[in-house]
C-alpha cells in the first residue's frame, strides 16, 4: 500500500490522519452554520464551515489546538469568520496552554471579495500568533496542500515558531500569477511549473532557512515532524528585538549573495552561493538527499 | 425569456421519509469548490427528510427535483434535514456526495 499523500487530502481528511485517531473535537462546527456575511451578497455559495475547521485534539497524547484550512473553498481565502476562527483559537490557546497549536495551512491569502474585512481578519490572526507564543504556546505550521501558503497567510506562516513542509508544499508572499501579473511574464512565468516549485517550493524554503523540516508528501511525515517540533519546543521560541534583529541579519546576508549579478537560473543560483555544489540537481533530488545540503547552506 | 437576478438560489424540497434513522452525529462531506458541493445531514424534526439547496447555479430546480426523487426512492430517510452548499457540481457528482453522506451515517 502507498502512503497516504497529503496534498491529496482534504482538510478534514487532514485532521482524521494526523491527529491521534478519534480526538478531534471541532469548535464551531458545520452544523453552527458560522458562515461568511458577504458571500451570500455576492451570489457566491457559502460553506458551513467558511473553509477552516478548529478545535482540540490530541498529537502523541498530548493536548494540541490546531486549525485547517480548506483549500478548495475559495482558495483557502481568509475571510471575516474565517480569521474570526483562527484567531479565536489562538486566544484560546492563550488562555489554555495546549503543549503547541497546529496550524494546517492551504491558502493563498486572504480572500479579496471580503476586501478589508478580510485584511484585518489576516492581521489580527498575525497579532493573535504572536501573543500565543508571547504567552509561551508554540504555533507549528504545516505546509504541503495544494494550495500551498501564500499572500498574508505567507505572512503568517513566518511569524510562527516552527514551519513543516514538504517538497510539493509552497510558501511565499506574491503568488506565481501575482508576480507575473504585476511584472510581466519576461519576469515570472506562472505556467512554468518548474520555476514556481524552484522559487516557492519546499526545498528552496530548506535550503534559505524559511522552514526548519523537509519531509516527504505523507500524511505520517508530516504527523512526526508535527511530533517531533512539539517535542523540541517545550515552549515557543522567544520574539524578542534580539531574535529579530539575528533574524534582518540573517535576511540582509541573503539579499548581499545577490550583489553579484546572476546569470541563468536564479534559484539555483542563489542555492549555489548559499554552499550548495551541485545547486542545477537540486530540483531532482529526492528529499533525503536534498537534507543534508542545508548543513552547508547554513 | 424572464431575466433571473443575480445571486444564489434557494431551493426547498420535503419528502415523506419510510426509513427512520437512529439518533445520529451531524455529518458533512464534499467541499464547496468549482462543480462540486458539501452535504450536511442533521436531525430533523418529525417524520420528513427536508432539503434545502442554496446553488451558485440558478435555474436548476427541476434537475434537482429529479436528482433528490431518486435520492429519497434509494434511501427513503426520516426525520433527517439535508442542507447543501453547491457550486454547480453536475446531477451525478450531487447524487453521489449525497450517497457518500447517508454511508457516514453513524449513531
Amino acid at each position: 500500500m502507498t502512503a497516504q499523500s497529503y496534498a491529496e487530502c482534504s482538510a478534514r481528511e487532514r485532521l482524521a490522519l494526523l491527529l491521534d485517531p478519534g480526538s478531534f473535537h471541532e469548535w464551531l462546527p458545520p452544523q453552527e452554520r458560522l458562515m461568511s456575511p458577504h458571500l451570500a451578497q455576492l451570489g457566491v455559495p457559502c460553506a458551513f464551515d467558511d473553509g477552516v475547521a478548529i478545535g482540540r485534539a490530541t498529537l502523541d497524547g498530548r493536548t494540541v489546538f490546531v486549525a485547517a484550512q480548506e483549500g478548495a473553498f475559495m482558495g483557502g481565502g481568509v475571510g471575516e469568520v474565517h480569521g474570526a476562527k483562527l484567531t479565536g483559537l489562538l486566544r484560546r490557546a492563550r488562555r489554555d496552554r495546549p503543549a503547541a497549536v497546529l496550524l494546517l495551512l492551504d491558502s493563498g491569502g486572504v480572500r479579496l471579495h471580503e476586501a478589508n474585512a478580510g485584511l484585518i481578519a489576516v492581521s489580527e490572526v498575525m497579532r493573535a500568533v504572536l501573543d500565543a507564543r508571547d504567552a509561551g504556546v508554540p504555533v507549528i505550521g504545516l505546509i504541503g496542500a495544494a494550495n500551498g501558503c501564500f499572500g498574508g497567510m505567507g505572512i503568517v506562516a513566518r511569524c510562527l515558531d516552527r514551519v513543516v513542509m514538504s517538497d510539493v508544499g509552497r510558501l511565499a508572499m506574491s503568488g506565481p500569477e501575482v508576480i507575473e501579473a504585476s511584472h510581466g511574464v519576461e519576469e515570472f512565468d506562472a505556467r512554468d511549473r518548474a520555476l514556481v516549485w524552484r522559487t516557492t517550493g519546499g526545498k528552496h524554503r530548506w535550503l534559505t532557512g524559511d522552514c526548519d523540516a523537509l519531509v516527504e508528501d505523507e500524511v505520517a511525515a508530516f504527523r512526526r515532524a508535527a511530533i517531533d517540533a512539539m517535542t523540541a519546543l517545550p515552549a515557543a521560541r522567544p520574539v524578542t528585538p534580539e531574535s529579530l534583529e539575528a533574524e534582518h541579519a540573517l535576511l540582509a546576508a541573503r539579499l548581499a549573495l545577490l550583489d553579484e549579478p546572476v546569470d541563468g537560473d536564479d534559484a539555483a543560483a542563489l542555492w549555489r552561493r548559499l554552499g550548495v555544489e551541485d545547486a542545477a540537481r537540486v530540483p531532482d533530488l529526492d528529499v533525503a538527499d536534498v537534507l543534508p545540503l542545508r548543513a552547508l547552506a547554513r | 425569456m424572464t431575466p433571473m437576478p443575480p445571486g444564489l438560489e434557494t431551493l426547498d424540497f420535503r419528502f415523506a421519509g419510510t426509513r427512520a434513522v437512529p439518533s445520529f452525529a451531524p455529518v458533512l462531506v464534499g467541499v464547496v469548490g468549482s462543480g462540486n458541493l458539501e452535504v450536511m445531514l442533521e436531525p430533523g424534526d418529525g417524520a420528513d427528510c427536508a432539503v434545502r439547496v442554496q446553488t451558485s447555479a440558478r435555474g436548476f430546480a427541476p434537475i434537482w427535483q429529479a436528482v433528490l426523487d431518486d435520492f429519497h426512492r434509494r434511501h427513503g430517510l426520516a426525520g433527517v434535514r439535508v442542507s447543501i452548499n453547491d457550486m454547480g457540481a453536475t446531477p451525478a457528482v450531487v447524487s453521489l456526495r449525497l450517497d457518500q453522506a447517508v454511508q457516514e451515517l453513524r449513531p
